[in-house]
């Protein structure tokens, strides 16, 4: 109960926002806040946790806000790279061959979701393969 | 004479009629009056969560939802206690906990958590027991980023003491 009060802030702003699925709860001295919600609330919802604790140093919550549950199959996806192309890959992890690169603020679109992490994608050339979620915003609308 | 008796047992009554009155309020509230009090001792019952009363003759009656068994027992024997509380039926409901948080196993989330850091150069990373303990230097405005990507992996835990700000 101490670590919800500690990120009681965080916890109330994912209940005002709508956040769902929403799942709070404390295990051997960590708080575990999981849900679904869009990306502007996720990054209030991290950008409160910083502030809380600054430099995430404490090691005392692990919250994971998922922003991306709704997209669907055939959705648009815009490549956010920081500067560099975006590798495609045979499999769902970073030791499965490269076979092929999308490049930064290139649209793409969402062919089917392997797990949180790895999508598979296909861009307009028809290049298909595992791409990192990390890197792919929906294109709204 | 004749004037007196009549004052006089109107006196008498009077302070009967007062007596029966105020010892009638004495011993029986009005169920409303029951029902705030219990409200009232509930609101002060830190574990109570959403608790509704409602009484009829003197018999009090709980529903809502309660997090534990010991919250239920603890709600039923504070309303009990209130004055005029006959009895207590108890209808709360204890609310089923949350799933616990599912924890990765390490195999699975080594590859991921090395997956991730792959975007974050000067960042590794070892995963023992679910806990993924964080070494080297980040950039502070990139912090959150790596932070975002590896609690959304299912640790059981991050361990950044490890990492300091470029």
């Amino acid at each position: 109960m101490v670590l919800q009060d500690k990120y009681k802030e965080i916890i109330d702003a994912a209940t005002a926002a709508g956040t769902q699925d929403l799942l709070v709860r404390e295990q051997d001295g960590v708080l575990y806040i999981d849900g679904s919600a869009n990306g502007t609330t996720k990054q209030q919802l991290w950008d409160l946790y910083e502030k809380i604790d600054p430099d995430y140093a404490s090691g005392d919550l692990v919250m994971n806000i998922n922003s991306v549950s709704g997209v669907q199959e055939g959705a648009k996806l815009k490549i956010t790279t920081n500067s560099s192309n975006l590798n495609i890959r045979k499999g769902p992890g970073t030791t499965h061959e490269i076979i092929g690169k999308a490049a930064r603020h290139e649209i793409v679109s969402l062919v089917r979701k392997e797990n949180d992490q790895w999508w598979v994608i296909k861009t307009d050339d028809g290049e298909e393969g595992y791409s990192y979620t990390q890197y792919l915003t929906p294109v709204e609308g | 004479m004749k004037l007196k008796l009549p004052r006089i047992l109107l006196m008498v009554c009077a302070i009967a009629l007062l007596g029966a009155t105020s010892t009638g309020c004495k011993k029986k509230q009005s169920d409303a009056d029951i029902k705030a009090a219990v409200e009232t001792a509930l609101k002060a019952e830190p574990m109570s969560t959403v608790t509704m009363v409602d009484v009829k003759d003197g018999v009090a009656t709980l529903s809502g939802e309660c997090k534990d068994d010991m919250c239920k027992a603890s709600c039923e024997k504070t309303a009990a206690a209130v004055k005029g509380v006959k009895s207590v039926v108890n209808n709360l409901t204890v609310v089923a906990p949350p799933p616990p948080p599912v924890i990765a196993a390490d195999d699975p989330l080594t590859s991921a958590v090395n997956d991730a850091l792959k975007a974050f150069s000067g960042v590794s990373a070892t995963v023992k027991d679910g806990i993924i303990s964080v070494t080297g230097k980040i950039a502070k405005a990139d912090r959150q980023k790596l932070m975002m990507a590896l609690q959304a992996l299912k640790p059981k835990k991050v361990d950044v003491a490890g990492l300091t700000n470029n």
